[in-house]
């Protein structure tokens, strides 16, 4: 995914990026409990652990994670609206990605930590269940009954 | 364009607190 101009580009613009290596820094993965190559880890600048993913994934897949990343660490620095802004953007732009109808579910969440208003909740479980009925995140989201 | 690695992860996080920006972090098993 690394050759990828976009993937390069978007690491470039958004992160500082450390790449270590198992034979080189072994203490390194226990240090972050990385249990398997790859695994990628956001951190915030505090090194405190926001996001991760393991696994190889081609760029657009990649891509949806690496702002997966952003938009958590956005929400857990209490970033509600730059937060659910960035959780739609990741469901609109790769609708087709595993972690679409995981950004609906948190775009709700951080729209509703933003406004104390249930709607919103309200409104991602009726998205989550016309959108991704059979996502496990349109489960989690049917208690708040839209 | 290549991604701008570093190896030096406590040298990384404290670009990243300068910066202010979060930090990608690749555990790999790849040729360097």
């Amino acid at each position: 995914m690394y050759p990828d101009e976009r993937v390069a580009q978007f690491i470039n613009r958004n992160f500082v990026s450390i790449k270590t290596h198992i034979k080189e820094n072994k203490e390194a993965f226990g240090r972050f409990g990385a249990q398997w190559t790859p695994t990628l880890i956001v951190l915030d600048s505090e090194g405190k652990e926001q996001y991760r993913f393991e696994g190889y994934l081609p760029p657009e897949d990649f891509l949806a994670q690496l702002e997966m990343g952003l938009a958590r660490s956005a929400f857990e620095r209490g970033g509600f609206p730059e937060a659910e802004r960035r959780y739609r953007e990741i469901a609109q732009k790769y609708p087709k990605s595993e972690v679409a109808a995981e950004a609906l579910y948190w775009a709700g969440v951080s729209k509703y930590k933003a406004t104390n208003d249930p709607a919103p909740l309200k409104q991602a479980d009726r998205e989550l269940k016309e959108r991704y009925p059979e996502s496990s995140w349109a489960k989690k989201a049917s208690v708040w009954g839209g | 364009m290549a991604v701008q690695w570093r190896k030096d992860i406590d040298g990384g996080l404290a670009d990243a607190r300068a910066q202010k920006k979060p930090v990608l972090l690749d555990f790999s098993a790849a040729p360097m």
